[in-house]
């Protein structure tokens, strides 16, 4: 099912209106935010499986977006064509409303923090040398790298002497906080988390999550991020992108999701995670 | 005398404005012998110098090294020139073999007097005993027992064609190791074995080598073989040279041999007293005993055979890296490319070292240490663009994701993380081509690129154990060496972070 990039936004105008005073109906381009990140029907198929089904999506600046799914929705697929990791058969990515391209990928990419499961960081660096290898490749002052490193490692609360220590020697919550103070080390808008907490205990997993929530809000970043638990989904997501086998099946608050499902599979994937949420209605 | 004196004064000066006489020989005591009696011959005659590239081998490197001018001379048999190089079905005679080898640019010539060719050979007591002088008369002795090398026996030319030649009455043979039949034979086990016939155990077990009265082996008649512009460039060393003709009886061929191989007299002692007092055969003392390994060693030439080895397998590898490693980037990065590399670099390891020598000894036209860098290079490239290749193939797709995502361009990306993260295998590579080029190396003493391989090959070349040990003991030692290097090289090199990981099994990311 094809839908472009204006049908796109005349849905959010339609959830937007369910939650703030009618407006009236003839001023249409009511986007009430500023996309930052624009999905323009792209699509991705691996040897003749369809990956990502012809896909438009909006990522609305300076809030926390949230792509969830099962396995194989292709959610980390959507993430990745973002970085120009992955590149669509069709479509073209918008960031910022420049279209990705082999020209401009390099800067665009270093405005874009970065964060995966266990952190991604280099085993063969230091913490400290994986926070600073960009900013020590573009030439920054070391002067300059040390304070943004000292206010990064405040900002995720590592103990300083962690930065000296190698991937392997660090806990699992201590490399999540490295990935992320090395996603935010050149302060880019924009931040891109794949299941970042998904290889974490139970305990450090619920901590981070506040704290992340925490961080994402006072520095006023724009996050996409990845995962499959509706919990973390409820938690960090202002707006939150359902996806079932490559295509968008509903996106809204966690509120339209419970109250408006647009079809019953939205129900269905809810409730089979129910236990961590409060009431669904059935 | 006073002419003699002079000349010598004047030698070195005379060297220099008149060239050089580059002769070869190959790895076995009587080539050595030979080669260092035309080198002495060249010099008397005083018109160039004569270099011995000794030791030299096989065939068709000496063939490749005359025909590109690497040297100028060398002894052969005219049977090796027809079957192994010509082709031929038989031994013509040396006018034909020159029409042959006129194409080449080569030629053939100065018979010095004896056959060194397959013989059958008894103790000379019961040959006298039984009255036995020529391979007919073992027609009456049915009773005989012979044991043949396996060579021998399974040879077109070999046991077969000669019993029918002979019409002999034995049926039944044993097969011996060579290096065995001769103590077979003293100990009475075998009564007639097969033996070259200018061998120097024909001496030492005093045996009588019987008579080819029927011309039943083929000629492998010791003759010169030379570049045919030879006698135009030094018409008086090749002058001199034509005076050794049937000046080599077989008896002082083989006693040439014994007193190498027995008496561990030096090759250049042996050709003097030959051009000294040809004809008298020196008296053989056998003076390997008590010889001791240390001495040996650490004789005179171990620093210089050490440097050059190292010379050797170290060039060769730095070569090696330079262009290994980005063959493996390349495989690793373009697909298409990646089985021409892998598979190219695999193929230049089967082929056979002396093939490959002899092969590069024509295309660069000279031995010595060019060839022998370039095939220790060459063979050297596989375990290092194997491990590049497959280090950086291993990254787990999530780092390589991540160092692109950093925004880092491709260039900063393979150096400051791909590189690194490969860099145990990488390293791992280097080690094994290390440690393969300093066994490899011990074969470039084969074209005349020293090394402890010159110990090795002088010792097969001798039947000198002791030799032989004196070379493969150092490159054992400098393998485990090297290997001991790069594991010191590991802890240096490789990041502590790779280095925790693989002792305490690998996490991911």
């Amino acid at each position: 099912m094809r839908c472009d990039v204006f049908c796109q936004c005349a849905r959010y105008s339609a959830i937007l209106r369910t939650f703030r005073p009618a407006r009236p109906a003839r001023i249409v381009p009511t986007i009430k935010f500023k996309s930052l990140v624009t999905l323009d029907s792209v699509s991705k198929a691996y040897g003749g499986q369809v990956a990502v089904a012809p896909t438009s999506l909006g990522i609305e600046a300076q809030r926390t977006s949230v792509l969830i799914g099962p396995s194989g929705c292709g959610k980390s697929t959507l993430l990745r064509m973002v970085l120009g990791l992955v590149q669509p058969d069709s479509g073209r990515v918008l960031i910022d409303g420049e279209a990705l391209a082999a020209e401009n990928v390099l800067r665009l990419r270093r405005n874009i923090g970065y964060v995966i499961q266990d952190g991604g960081l280099f085993p063969h660096l230091t913490a400290g040398g994986n926070v600073t290898l960009l900013a020590r490749y573009l030439g920054r002052e070391p002067a300059w790298t040390g304070a943004r490193c000292t206010e990064l490692t405040d900002l995720v609360r590592l103990p300083a002497a962690a930065l000296a220590r190698y991937p392997q020697d660090l806990s699992g919550g201590q490399r999540q906080r490295v990935g992320l103070m090395r996603a935010l080390m050149l302060d880019p808008p924009l931040l891109l988390l794949d299941e970042p907490l998904g290889a974490l205990d139970p305990i450090t997993r619920l901590e981070l999550q506040d704290e992340l929530k925490a961080i994402f809000s006072r520095l006023h970043k724009t996050v996409l991020l990845v995962t499959h638990d509706m919990n973390e989904a409820a938690h960090f997501g202002d707006r939150i992108v359902l996806l079932r086998a490559g295509s968008i099946v509903q996106q809204g608050t966690l509120q339209d999701l419970l109250t408006r499902p647009a079809e019953p599979y939205v129900r269905e994937f809810i409730r089979a995670q129910r236990s961590v949420l409060p009431e669904v209605p059935a | 005398m006073m002419l003699r004196l002079a000349a010598l004064l004047l030698a070195p000066t005379l060297a220099l404005a008149q060239g050089t006489i580059n002769v070869g020989s190959k790895r076995f005591t009587e080539s050595y012998v030979l080669g260092e009696i035309v080198v002495r011959t060249v010099e008397a005659a005083g018109e160039a110098r004569a270099v011995h590239r000794q030791g030299l081998g096989n065939t068709a490197i000496l063939f490749a090294a005359l025909k590109s001018g690497a040297i100028h001379v060398y002894p052969e048999y005219t049977g090796t020139i027809a079957f192994e190089l010509l082709s031929l079905k038989r031994v013509p005679g040396i006018d034909e073999l020159n029409r042959e080898l006129a194409p080449h640019g080569l030629a053939v010539g100065v018979p010095l007097g004896f056959n060194n060719t397959y013989a059958l050979a008894m103790t000379g007591e019961r040959a006298a005993a039984l009255g036995i002088r020529r391979i007919s008369d073992l027609a009456r002795h049915p009773e005989l027992r012979l044991g043949l090398s396996q060579e021998f026996i399974n040879r077109r030319d070999g046991w077969q064609a000669l019993r029918q030649a002979y019409r002999l009455p034995f049926n039944g043979v044993r097969g011996l190791d060579h290096g065995l039949a001769y103590e077979a034979l003293a100990g009475g086990q075998v009564d007639i074995i097969d033996v070259y016939s200018t061998d120097a155990k024909i001496v030492r077990y005093r045996l009588r080598v019987l008579e080819d009265d029927r011309g039943f082996f083929p000629a492998y008649e010791a003759v010169l073989f030379y570049r045919r512009d030879l006698p135009q460039q030094f018409p008086q060393s090749w002058h001199a040279l034509r005076r050794l003709e049937h000046r080599v009886p077989a008896e002082r061929m083989v006693a040439m041999n014994a007193a190498a191989e027995l008496g561990a007299m030096p090759f250049p002692k042996i050709a003097a007293d030959f051009l000294a007092t040809p004809g008298i055969a020196p008296a053989v003392v056998d003076a390997r005993t008590g010889r001791s390994m240390l001495g040996a060693l650490f004789g005179d030439d171990f620093w210089r055979l050490t440097g050059e080895h190292l010379m050797l397998v170290f060039v060769s590898l730095v070569l090696s890296i330079v262009a290994g490693v980005p063959l493996g980037v390349l495989a690793q990065r373009a697909p298409p490319a990646r089985h021409l590399i892998l598979g190219g670099v695999g193929v230049l390891q089967t082929i056979p070292t002396l093939a490959l020598l002899a092969f590069l000894i024509a295309a660069l036209d000279r031995i010595g240490t060019a060839p022998a860098i370039v095939a220790l290079f060459l063979y050297a490239l596989l375990p290092i663009v194997r491990n590049t290749y497959s280090g950086l193939a291993d990254i787990a797709p999530p780092l390589r994701e991540s160092a692109q995502a950093l925004g880092l361009p491709a260039g900063a990306r393979l150096r400051l993380i791909e590189l690194p993260l490969a860099a145990r295998p990488i390293l791992a590579g280097v080690k094994t081509s290390a440690v393969i080029n300093v066994g490899t190396a011990t074969i470039a003493a084969f074209i005349g690129a020293g090394g402890y391989g010159e110990r090795i090959v002088a010792g097969l070349a001798v039947n000198d154990h002791v030799l032989l040990l004196a070379g493969a003991v150092p490159a054992a030692a400098m393998a485990i060496a090297v290997q001991w290097g790069f594991e010191v090289l590991d802890r240096l090199l490789i990041s502590p972070g790779l280095r925790e990981a693989a002792r305490s099994g690998r996490h991911s990311g």
